[in-house]
């Protein structure tokens, strides 16, 4: 069927008119939403979905938003690991996990980075060997956001050493519960810790749990991480509730938000918090300062153009237009702007800049913020590899000359 | 609101292929050295051709009677070009001031052959007093006479009539107003003034007791003069992200075919690095100048703010391209041969017309409650 946006609302709203109950317990609900395909209404209806086009969705949000619904469980890195069985996966995979991603039942993790694979994602050295029916894992990944609850990761490993590396890799779900998997928190220079270490000790991957061929994990990966953009792209879109609901059921949604969202408390300082320069400009008197005032200055029009920027994207987009270059520079503004935000709040603190304890401005969250700022040129793809795209893949300039051809083991490594 | 129309992406390509056949950059090292600066018949072309003169002027006035979004598509065009000629001082900043202050009555006598391109205008603003903050102008009108210098007049040697900003010299608080002065009066004098950018003629004029007209009427203001000086910055910044354009596209493709050390040194990081960082600024800037002409299109009251937004972003994203392309360019860059130096000469000439970049961002802060509230 073609779906229009009167469609979309009046289909939504008699079922949300028949079925919503705030005081409904959360699992059941979910279900009924994954039943009826509202869940996930871009999905096939194979699997839970609709059918329909991703430019409807937020008519979709809308009308979840205007009735205060609650819907299928999105946060963290499960949408990703649905998105990759979605598209790689096969039906035996998609039949045993996809429900529980969205009932919020399970929860996933993505286990590509590594101490020794950076921004090099592909040469990474933890390893899988076939033994029988079960790939055993060995080897350690990093970065791993909310690893410590995590019931299936996402694996990236290598099954061949004697090809070149984006070949040797394969694509796995990696169960949490066992033996051979052990996570350790990594404390980071801010004294958050978001991340886990995780090491695989002979930890085992049944056959069954392989996505896709040996040799596919670099392919999958990208689909992954498209995904990974894709919604980091779009969380803005996502509609508000509007006003105030009550109901038993947004008492558990918000436990389990909290559990999943606790990581990232500290991102809106590490993007600079640009929001807080002015008051605190004036509230100082920096605002006065004609040195202070030229690099606020610069702050804003970064900020404000970076923003506008966006916005011509999408518009761009939405309109059918062809793909420019604005598209792919939000995630190296968004560095700039964040540093020449660490740069001012220095600025309008002065010598109150190194402090962190109560009696600190804003109750430690500068000092936070100048802690959290370095972060952001390097999480989800580097300043340096931003570069890299842009200059290769917008501007049509020539890739650096590899030293990594040829059979991964003869590869130098860390 | 942010993405451009077809009607507007095909003016775009229009003018660009105008300005590919008729401003070639052989063509306008030829009018370097020429007195007049421009090429007449190409010019012509601009209304005959393609009905560019008035774009943003009222129909009544003769002009296409689109918005400030559409003019600003043919200046980043020109820009992009370099094309030399006096469309910027006449068609944009003469007549805006006439546009924004103008009785209707002068209006309809000026606009449509400045329209047409019959008659070449020029705002005649900076004088010794106000080289960096461009509101500090101190001499005046009294008796609807001007004596004064005026320089850094844009295009003077080829004006018919010259829109003075000077003082009321009458009116107790002695505020900036516009006065049209005829190019033939006997007390008028211009002299060319030497400039780096030869592409973008100056002169300085003196006036001796010469008779002038009161643009507008004398008891309105509607802020004219800071209008005038943001629009005129928002039509710059247009035109300077277009020149930016073109230096880093020239880059781009001088390093893909430059080698160096046995491979191209477009591969290299330290190269293309640059390049990738000069896209960003140069595509913020390009939101920037976009945005504020949206603004003053839309009769937006933060227009103000985005202007300064624009013209600050716009100066700083041009000075680097062209320094970075030199760079890039290496030894050759800096020949007189090699046609990176006359980008670089524009884009130092636009950094410093109506405003330096800490000039606006300075004023930024003081327009900021407007920015603040949206």
């Amino acid at each position: 069927m073609e779906w229009t946006e009167a469609s979309v609302r009046n289909e939504l709203r008699s079922f949300l008119e028949a079925n919503w109950d705030p005081n409904s317990d959360l699992l059941d609900w979910r279900n009924k939403l994954i039943d009826a395909g509202w869940g996930m209404p871009s999905w096939p209806e194979r699997w839970y979905g609709r059918d329909m086009p991703q430019s409807l969705l937020s008519v979709v949000a809308e009308e979840f938003a205007s009735v205060g619904a609650v819907t299928v469980a999105r946060t963290g890195i499960r949408l990703l690991a649905a998105e990759t069985l979605l598209a790689h996966g096969n039906d035996a995979q998609r039949e045993r996990y996809l429900r529980k991603i969205l009932t919020g039942e399970e929860t996933w993790c993505q286990l590509f980075s590594e101490p020794g694979s950076g921004s090099d994602l592909a040469g990474s050295t933890t390893r899988a060997d076939l033994v029988g029916d079960h790939w055993i894992i060995n080897g350690q990944k990093v970065w791993t956001t909310s690893a410590h609850h995590a019931d299936f990761g996402l694996l990236l490993a290598r099954h061949d050493w004697d090809i070149p590396k984006h070949q040797g890799l394969s694509y796995f779900i990696l169960n949490f519960h066992q033996a051979g998997v052990e996570v350790h928190p990594l404390r980071q220079m801010n004294g958050h810790a978001s991340f886990n270490q995780v090491f695989f000790n002979d930890a085992k991957v049944p056959r069954n749990d392989q996505i896709g061929s040996s040799g596919d994990g670099w392919q999958i990966a990208m689909t992954t991480l498209m995904h990974e953009r894709r919604n980091a792209g779009n969380i803005f879109v996502e509609a508000r509730r509007r006003g105030d609901f009550e109901g038993l059921i947004y008492e558990h949604e918000a436990e389990e938000t909290k559990v999943v969202l606790a990581p990232y408390t500290w991102y809106p300082l590490r993007a600079g918090r640009v929001d807080i320069v002015l008051p605190r400009a004036s509230d100082t008197g920096a605002i006065n300062n004609p040195a202070a005032r030229q690099e606020i200055a610069k702050l804003m029009i970064m900020s404000r153009c970076a923003e506008w920027t966006a916005l011509r994207a999408r518009a761009a987009q939405q309109q059918g237009q062809p793909q420019g270059p604005e598209g792919s520079l939000g995630k190296l503004a968004g560095s700039n702007i964040a540093r020449q935000a660490a740069k001012v709040h220095t600025l309008i603190s002065g010598v109150d800049a190194m402090a962190c304890g109560n009696d600190s401005p804003e109750s430690g969250i500068i000092a936070e913020i100048l802690l959290s700022v370095p972060a952001i040129s390097i999480a989800g793809g580097t300043d340096e590899i931003q570069r890299n795209i842009i200059s290769e893949r917008v501007l049509g300039m020539q890739k650096e000359p590899r030293m990594d051809t040829g059979p991964f083991k003869d590869v130098r490594k860390n | 609101m942010f993405a451009f129309t077809d009607e507007q992406l095909q003016l775009r390509e229009s003018v660009r292929r105008y300005l590919i056949d008729h401003a070639t950059v052989s063509r306008t090292r030829e009018l370097m050295d020429e007195s007049a600066g421009f090429d007449r018949l190409s010019f012509q072309g601009l209304f005959n051709e393609l009905g560019i003169g008035g774009v943003h002027i009222p129909e009544e006035y003769g002009g296409a009677g689109l918005s400030y979004v559409e003019l600003s598509i043919v200046l980043e065009e020109m820009g992009r070009a370099l094309y030399p000629s006096p469309y910027l001082s006449s068609n944009v900043f003469a007549a805006n001031a006439l546009l924004l202050i103008g009785t209707s009555e002068q209006k309809a006598e000026w606009l449509p052959s400045i329209t047409s391109g019959e008659r070449l205008a020029t705002v005649a603003l900076y004088e010794e007093s106000n080289r960096s903050i461009v509101a500090n102008i101190e001499q005046s009108v009294t008796d609807q006479s001007f004596t004064g210098t005026k320089s850094f007049v844009l295009d003077a040697n080829v004006a018919d009539v010259f829109i003075v900003v000077a003082r009321d010299g009458f009116d107790p608080v002695n505020p900036l107003r516009f006065w049209l002065a005829h190019s033939n009066d006997s007390g008028i004098q211009t002299i060319a003034m030497e400039s780096i950018d030869s592409t973008r003629r100056i002169g300085r004029v003196s006036f001796e007791n010469v008779k002038v007209e009161r643009l507008g009427d004398r008891n309105q203001d509607h802020g004219g003069f800071g209008k005038f000086i943001d629009f005129a910055s928002v039509a710059l910044a247009n035109e300077m992200v277009g020149g930016a354009q073109w230096l880093l596209e020239s880059s781009v493709e001088y390093a893909n075919h430059r080698v160096q050390f046995g491979r191209s040194i477009s591969s290299m990081q330290a190269i293309k690095h640059k390049c990738a960082d000069l896209l960003l600024e140069i595509e913020l800037a390009k939101s920037g100048a976009y945005r504020a002409a949206q603004a003053i299109a839309a009769a937006d009251s933060a227009f103000p703010a985005y202007a300064s937004i624009a013209k600050a972003a716009a100066n700083d994203a041009y000075m680097q391209a062209a320094a970075d392309a030199i760079q890039i360019h290496g030894g050759i860059g800096f020949t007189w041969d090699n046609d990176t130096h006359l980008w670089f000469k524009r884009a130092k000439s636009s950094q410093v017309l109506f405003g330096t970049s800490e000039f606006h961002r300075d004023q930024l802060l003081d327009r900021i409650a407007v920015l603040e509230a949206d």
